[in-house]
């Protein structure tokens, strides 16, 4: 079996898909003759052409507007925006128009599309290259969010959010879009959308994780087996729709939680996980829900580390809820 | 006689309407420069005694060390981005005339709306080069206090505000700080600087219009430096040029070659000389060239060819200038030598000094989220310095 990263895996599905599927169209900032500022695009240009693989102008609600236009005239866009910190301008156009299209229309009209950005920090990339804004797309009704670990989990996801029928914003956790690799088998092959995937077993404690910070969970789960504590971590996967009954046995199994994502600690997704725990499964806590987050501040440059969730931080979490 | 006409119209009379076929993308990306602008010395050196500013020896002067002070800069830090001593730069290199030039006709007063990429208008306007450097560094000394990445400065010293990575946000601002600056009857104006890719967002729109509305008193500096990342500027729009754009607004655009510094600086001293007696907003389009990449993290030639390298090599502001103070008798070798030498030994010791600083204390990720630290947050910072307590056990 083949080893790639994650920014092959994306290259690989979105090369074989437009191989399958006519329909598909690329768009976006430097995606064509550049190959995308982090290469997920490359080639694309070559084997597709630039009526399939579009070099915009520098617009996100253009591109996002337009990509819904040509969804509803039956193309299968897939947007790039360039870091998940640029989407704002294009924020009206997801809100207003992709997620809501299907609803007010009564069924009608409908625009699948999926919108792939890179987000996360760890890069040195300041406030603008390194948000992790996931919670304001898993609070608007409509969207399906998707967040994978792994070149695996990038590819077979990938595949299957650009044959899902609703619209899908597609996060990839740029700090490991390189350093993170695996194997995946040859040919075609997906994920679903909508499982959660359980990473490690045990007993003790569950870790509850997506992206980027899923490595640094699994790095923490075995740092804790040093002092005798077997942790399950779950990567989500996909946060909208969420995989709760994933999450619900393995509470129940180890009656501790803790949840880590880089993203402000405030409505950030961590607070809805622990609120359906604490809804579903709160007779089988042996302690309080803890959280491994992202500061409730802008994103710093220098201090970075600081701010981003470690495996100190999580093996800290870890002591409390075990002496709880 | 208006002594803004030369103001008016440049834009609208080039319509050369480029197409957009594959074969044609590397013409295009070169001949952006192609066309009607004002040009006070021409490539050959020629001087337009009509347009040329009446700018003292001492100007001239000041004008050309803040050229090479920025070039010499601007290669320092791209080669201790490459060493590791600062983490990411945004070259200039290219773009001196447009920026020093632009900035050179605002008063200390006036307020400046910059890019990422306008070293060189801080530099005209006195910053500390310390500062400067500091910041690129994200020491405790940066005015950002190591909160945001290089280039993405702000100095209220000198009236430069602060950026934020995307691209046009900080236009509707600018078109905002002219609108008070009138409402309160101030006679001070703003230079809003842009990218010819920003042209394309939805912000441009906004600010744009306002500042026609409004008849704010701003200046949009756009350097058109033919690229946006990877896409050239013929496929950024399907307009003859940038400049007309401004007449949709109700004012004037006006192109200039932004690699002739005389012709930039003449430009924005008319169009501040109109908007501060009243007479509201102008477009200027400085036709200019990104020497360098786009950013450190950036390889262009995967995009652009050499010989459009050389052609604009060619065009080099710096070089256009010399010619000019040469022919006045301004420079000669041993000015050369003299402001090369003084250069150097000033960015080497600003840097060696700001290399000593130490990074901001963890503390201050939670200063400055609002004007007082909320109880939450001195929570967090409890938190955070209780992980560092613990690791030093
Ligand atoms: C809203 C937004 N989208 C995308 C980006 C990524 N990006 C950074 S610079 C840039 C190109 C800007 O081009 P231009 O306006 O011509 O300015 P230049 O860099 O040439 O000075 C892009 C696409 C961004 N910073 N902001
Ligand atoms: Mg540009």
């Amino acid at each position: 079996m083949p080893t790639i990263n994650i920014v092959q895996a994306v290259n690989q599905a979105l090369k074989e898909e437009m191989r399958r599927d006519d329909r598909i169209v690329v768009l976006g900032e430097d995606v064509g003759r550049d190959g995308g500022v982090f290469r997920a695009t490359e080639g694309l240009y070559d084997e597709f052409g630039p009526d399939r693989v579009m070099d915009t102008p520098l617009a996100e609600s253009g591109i996002i507007g337009t990509a819904i236009g040509m969804a509803i005239y039956g193309l299968n866009p897939v947007p790039e925006i360039q870091f998940l910190d640029f989407i704002y301008p294009a924020f009206d156009q997801i809100v207003t128009n992709l997620a809501k299209l299907r609803y007010r229309s009564g069924g009608q009209y409908s625009c699948h599309l999926v919108v792939r950005a890179p987000y996360g920090g760890g890069i040195k990339g300041g406030h603008y290259h390194s948000q992790s804004s996931e919670a304001y797309f898993t609070h608007t009704a409509g969207l399906k969010v998707v967040i994978p670990s792994s070149p695996y989990d990038t590819k077979g996801l990938l595949l299957s959010s650009l044959r899902d029928p609703d619209p899908i914003i597609f996060l990839e956790p740029k700090r490991i879009y390189r350093a993170v690799k695996g194997e995946i088998p040859e040919g075609e092959f997906t994920v679903p959308i909508g499982k959660a995937r359980i990473a490690r077993e045990g007993r003790d404690v569950s870790i509850l994780a997506y992206g980027a910070m899923l490595h640094v969970a699994m790095d923490a789960a075995e740092a804790a087996k040093k002092n005798g504590v077997e942790a399950d971590v779950v990567d989500l996967r996909t946060l909208v729709p969420l995989d709760i009954d994933a999450i619900l046995s393995s509470v129940q199994k180890t009656g501790r939680v803790i949840i880590v994502h880089e993203a402000p600690r405030t409505s950030g997704f961590g607070a809805e996980i622990s609120a359906q725990i604490a809804e579903r499964a709160i007779e089988y806590l042996k302690g309080p829900i803890l959280r491994v987050t992202g500061y409730d501040t802008p994103f710093p440059y220098t201090l970075e580390e600081y701010y981003l969730p470690s495996v100190p931080k999580v093996l800290k979490a870890i002591e409390k809820l075990m002496q709880y | 006689m208006n002594s803004s006409h030369y103001l008016i119209d440049s834009g609208r009379r080039n319509r050369r309407f480029l197409t957009q076929t594959e074969q044609q993308e590397e013409q295009e990306s070169l001949s952006h420069i192609e066309g009607d602008m004002l040009q006070v010395i021409s490539l050959e050196g020629k001087i337009n005694a009509q347009l040329e500013p009446k700018l003292s020896v001492e100007d001239l002067k000041k004008l050309y060390k803040t050229m090479v002070l920025t070039r010499v800069l601007d290669t320092k830090c791209m080669n201790m981005q490459r060493q590791g001593r600062i983490g990411f730069y945004v070259p200039c290199a290219g773009q001196e005339a447009a920026q020093i030039g632009s900035a050179f006709a605002a008063t200390a007063e006036d307020w400046i709306v910059p890019t990422y990429r306008d070293q060189g208008v801080a530099l005209i306007r006195g910053l500390d080069l310390r500062k400067l450097i500091a910041h690129l560094m994200g020491n405790s000394s940066d005015s950002m206090m190591g909160k945001q990445m290089p280039n993405h400065w702000g100095f209220s010293e000198i009236h430069f505000m602060s950026v934020a990575s995307p691209i046009a946000a900080q236009l509707p601002v600018a078109t905002g700080i002219a609108m008070s600056m009138k409402l309160k009857k101030k006679d001070t104006i703003v230079l809003a600087y842009h990218g010819d890719g920003a042209t394309s967002e939805g912000d441009f729109h906004a600010a744009y219009n306002f500042a026609g509305v409004y008849k704010a008193p701003v200046i949009f500096i756009c350097e058109n430096n033919g690229w946006a990342i990877s896409v050239p500027v013929a496929r950024q729009t399907a307009a003859a040029t940038l400049a007309i754009k401004a007449e949709a607004y109700g004012f004037d655009g006006v192109r200039v070659d932004g690699n002739d510094i005389l012709a930039v600086y003449k430009a924005t001293k008319l169009a501040i000389d109109r908007a501060r007696s009243g007479g509201g907003p102008t477009m200027i389009e400085c036709l200019t060239y990104r020497m360098g990449p786009h950013s450190t993290s950036d390889d262009p030639t995967k995009y652009r060819t050499k010989e459009e390298i050389e052609f604009w090599k060619k065009r080099d502001p710096i070089e256009r200038f010399k010619n000019y103070l040469e022919l006045r008798g301004v420079w000669n070798q041993d000015f050369e030598n003299k402001a090369r030498t003084v250069v150097d030994e000033e960015i080497n010791r600003a840097i060696e000094e700001e290399e000593k600083i130490p990074p901001p204390e963890t503390s201050s990720i939670f200063k400055d989220v609002y004007a007082e630290e909320p109880a939450s947050l001195r929570e967090q910072e409890k938190e955070e310095l209780s992980y560092e307590s613990s690791s030093k056990e």
